[in-house]
């Protein structure tokens, strides 16, 4: 496909997406935005124009700003599309995606992915157990659908995140049986040094120190640097067996969530081959992008937490970054104008990342998840154990192209999403060489299943006119 | 494995029936079919194609692949990223197909 249909196309509306939307419209660009979802707000703000007041109240502030982003949104020229599935781009930048079970595809010279971030995998033993998620999904459990998990609940892992997700769950009545942090306690110490920078960012601190008042104080039982974790269970998790300070211990619980951070989705970045680094700190890949968000291949950007880890705030500043650098690139904005925009925006990102190595140091996970016990799964789809990977790497399997190619691990519905990080530190470790040099799996279209009616949709020059009439929201 | 939280009379959703596995479930409008599912009490979403093992979702944001489902007879239907439709038709998936199976 050559013709344009859209000066810009942005992937994600997310905060990062909805700013780069409005930033582009505002510079006069012809712009689509494209999400998988029936409502904006990508996962932070999930379900953020149909959410009942009063799980919107409990949910708090950080989680109602995202109403005057998708108010913005509505009000503007951008065209919205949503209900929509991108399943491929094609290095000359063409979406294919697809909508209501079709096929269609839009092109532009400017790109942007605002793909955002998903909860680093937890691979331990007993985690592909029902009853065992992300605390993550138990917070979307309530933006999307007011639900909360029944019965007795641990929480296992480390970051902000699960500690707001323990408050929340207080809030909406859910029995705690515990908190088990595995961070360990050498990260106390390492991230001492980066406390004087966090200290510029007074806000993060009160609200995590609030977030502990808050949970000590309603007697939830609380471990911390807790290791050799297992769920138990035989049919569904029963209970959470781990040590802490020497001593083993075993909590009941129905549900069991699980948390070690959160990791740019890199499966975008990752299909249009472009250069990615290993950020030994967040212990995850990141899409190389210059100030204004563009990728090694021109007019492709990506901003967000889908490049590194920076939070909701940060990627609105982030967002629009990208939508000047696309502006400027199709000469609708001259450099000086460009730089002018950007210069607040910049004093905004370095003001919201004044907290991160502070919490990147904190919550570093613990070896035994980025490096895990041979027993434990990590390809859930293809059910592909730590040990299998290793006996490959001996056999002499150099990356986890190979490791795939032997063993099915990555190969499974999923695409390598859950197993990827895992794999790549798993072969890092074995073989004894640095994880660029392992490299990640090379990732291919379709992104997600497609049927192949809808790909036939296709061949159907029709399809391209459902842009006219987008889905009802 | 979840339940709805109490909400006051006037921000609860219209109330719909789903079918799951030929068993009348309720559900409200506007949720994923993922968060009826929990709520409705079913443990186990499938059975893994490769050894049997139940699953049940880990992401519930279209990441882990594990809550498919079969969704008016299109298989491995992302059950976290679809709304629920009244008189959906839903079939949990057991262990891997084999050829002779019925549709």
């Amino acid at each position: 496909m050559n013709s344009d249909t859209h000066d810009l196309i942005v992937i994600g509306a997310g905060p990062a997406g909805i700013s780069a939307a409005l930033t582009a419209a505002s510079c006069g660009l012809k712009t689509v935005l494209l999400d998988e979802q029936s409502r904006p707000g990508g996962q932070i703000y999930r379900n953020i124009t149909a959410v009942p007041p009063t799980i919107a109240a409990l949910l708090g502030p950080d989680y109602r700003h995202g109403e005057s982003l998708a108010a913005r949104l509505s009000n503007s020229s951008v065209e919205l599309r949503f209900g929509t599935l991108v399943w491929d781009v094609a290095r000359d930048l063409t979406v294919t995606a697809q909508q209501n079970g079709r096929s269609f595809q839009v092109h532009a010279p400017q790109l942007i992915a605002a793909t955002g971030a998903m909860e680093r995998a937890s691979p331990l033993p007993g985690w592909t157990l029902p009853g065992v998620l992300n605390a993550g999904a138990a917070q979307l459990a309530m933006k999307s659908a007011g639900s909360v998990p029944a019965g007795r609940v641990v929480l296992a892992g480390g970051g902000p995140l699960l500690l707001l997700v323990a408050c929340q769950l207080l809030d909406a009545g859910v029995t705690l049986a515990g908190i088990v942090e595995t961070s360990p306690a050498a990260n106390r110490w390492r991230a001492l040094r980066y406390l004087p920078a966090a200290l510029g960012a007074p806000a993060y601190l009160a609200k995590g120190l609030g977030m502990l008042w808050r949970l000590r104080r309603a007697g939830v039982p609380m471990f911390s640097a807790a290791s050799a974790l297992r769920v138990e269970g035989s049919d569904r998790a029963q209970a959470l067996t781990f040590t802490a300070r020497g001593a083993a211990h075993r909590l009941d619980a129905e549900v069991v969530l699980l948390h070690h951070g959160v990791v740019p989705n890199t499966q975008l970045s990752r299909l249009l081959r472009v250069d990615h680094d290993w950020d030994s700190v967040q212990l995850t890949w990141r899409p190389r992008v210059d100030g204004w968000g563009e990728t090694s291949l021109a007019g492709f950007r990506i901003t967000g937490d889908g490049v590194s880890i920076a939070g909701a705030l940060a990627a609105e500043p982030a967002g629009a970054l990208a939508a000047l650098g696309a502006a400027q690139a199709l000469g609708r904005l001259t450099a000086p104008e460009a730089e002018r925009r950007a210069a607040p925006l910049r004093g905004t990102l370095q003001q919201q990342g004044h907290i991160r190595p502070f919490l990147d140091t904190l919550y570093r996970p613990p070896e035994w998840i980025t490096d895990p016990s041979d027993e434990t799964v990590v390809c859930r789809c293809e059910e592909v154990t730590a040990g299998r990977i290793r006996e490959m790497a001996r056999l002499g399997c150099q990356g986890p192209n190979q490791t795939k190619f032997f063993s099915r691990c990555g190969m499974g519905p999923c695409q390598g999403r859950m197993c990827g990080l895992t794999v790549t530190q798993i072969l890092s470790s074995a073989l004894g060489k640095e994880p660029e040099d392992v490299g990640a799996y090379r990732i291919r279209a379709p992104l997600k299943p497609v049927p192949l009616a809808s790909i036939a949709a296709l061949s159907n020059p029709i399809a391209v006119d459902i842009a006219e009439t987008p889905e009802p929201t | 494995m979840f339940r709805p939280m109490v909400l006051p009379a006037s921000e609860q959703r219209r109330a719909l029936e789903i079918i799951v596995e030929g068993r009348r479930v309720p559900a409200r409008e506007g949720e994923t079919l993922a968060a009826a599912l929990l709520n409705a009490g079913v443990v186990q979403f499938r059975r893994t194609p490769v050894s049997g093992q139940p699953r049940a979702p880990l992401c519930l944001m279209g990441v882990c692949f594990d809550c498919l489902v079969e969704v008016d007879g299109a298989q491995n239907v992302q059950s976290c990223m679809v709304e629920v439709r009244e008189g959906m038709q839903v079939r949990l998936p057991d262990g891997a197909r084999h050829v002779g199976d019925s549709a």
